[in-house]
């Protein structure tokens, strides 16, 4: 009879899953609000540049990944959702009233606290490849740069801010805000760079970098503080829920 | 709880409470077309058509869906394994 209950249940917590992610899903707006370098915006010297400075860091990644699923029999599942949630935060567009603008987090900071900025390279890859295949988000002549930016320097930047503040003592929460914030402004700075590297023309590289940085500001200032909340919220549950999934992260992660 | 609704509320307040630019309406496109774009054109450069171009009236918002179904699947699979739900009253085991 409990067997009968647990199935009913489970069927309807199935339900309600499946309600909620076509409900969210079906509320988003049918225009894809991206914040990443569109198809054809980077000449074509920019664009093998861009790739050649990502393989390597992506070639790193995987080689990772082998190496810790073997070491950790958990790793693989971590993996698994941590690069579901990247792909889906970082198509997600959030609209910003101090803007009148849209844009998204890039979970990117996040990953690389549980996963270590190696791996979120590579789920970062695998995320923009599929946005820029069948979602029109970003592009395949772009995806070097865009890599470049959401994940080398969203990754890195955001483990390096939370390994400092760590081994500086500090409280983790203040670690966890902060590789949020910094790796999602990383991103929007690493942008900055690639677009004025390669549209700066005849003009001062710096100029045309703050030009774009400052145009960027009113969107991502309020955007890059609510993912450092967003770590903060998640890292909270996973220390709550399952804190050996921390110490695994510890190996590769800076957890 | 509570800490979650704080944090909720500060975050609802922090991107609603000061309203649009004076003189600008909200247009809620990305800040793909509102600075990348716009920077690129300035400088003679135009966003090209996707290779896969589904930005095609409502077939767009139709594989956004499937990508989140697809997406929240996978996530939520690999939750429960690493998570899985806390035994409580009325479960098998318990009674």
């Amino acid at each position: 009879m409990n067997g009968i209950w647990t199935k009913r249940r489970n069927v309807i917590r199935w339900a309600a899953a499946v309600a909620a992610t076509a409900g969210t899903l079906i509320a988003l707006p049918a225009q894809a609000f991206a914040m990443h370098i569109s198809e054809g915006i980077l000449p074509a010297f920019w664009a093998v540049l861009w790739y050649a400075v990502a393989i390597p860091f992506v070639a790193l990644g995987l080689r990772e990944l082998q190496r810790r699923s073997v070491e950790f029999p958990y790793f693989k599942p971590l993996v698994g959702l941590v690069g579901a949630a990247v792909f889906l935060i970082s198509c997600m567009p959030i609209p910003v009233p101090t803007a009148g603008t849209c844009s998204h987090p890039a979970g990117t900071g996040l990953a690389a606290i549980l996963i270590g900025p190696g791996l979120t390279v590579v789920v970062a890859s695998i995320a923009l490849t599929l946005q820029a295949l069948f979602l029109a988000h970003g592009g395949l002549t772009t995806l070097g740069a865009n890599i470049v930016s959401m994940g080398v320097a969203g990754a890195y930047v955001g483990y390096g801010a939370y390994w400092i503040i760590r081994r500086l003592g500090l409280p983790w929460v203040m670690a966890a805000f902060l590789a949020g914030l910094l790796s999602d402004w990383a991103t929007y700075a690493m942008t900055s760079v690639e677009l004025a590297a390669a549209l700066h023309g005849g003009g001062s590289f710096s100029g045309m970098f703050s030009l774009i940085l400052i145009a960027f500001v009113p969107t991502q200032l309020p955007l890059g503080i609510f993912e450092g909340i967003l770590c903060v919220g998640a890292l909270k549950f996973v220390r709550s829920r399952k804190p050996e999934l921390l110490r695994m992260a510890a190996a590769g992660g800076a957890a | 709880m509570k800490k979650t609704l704080l944090i909720l509320t500060f975050a609802g307040l922090l991107l609603a409470a000061p309203a649009c630019p004076p003189g600008r309406a909200a247009s809620w496109s990305g800040v793909d077309e509102t600075v990348i774009e716009k920077f690129a054109e300035k400088a003679g450069r135009t966003a090209r058509e996707p290779f896969i171009n589904t930005d095609q009236g409502d077939l767009l918002l139709f594989v956004f869906l499937v990508a989140g179904i697809v997406g929240g699947f996978i996530g939520g699979y690999n939750f429960r394994v690493l998570f899985p739900p806390r035994r409580g009253v009325g479960d098998e085991k318990h009674v």
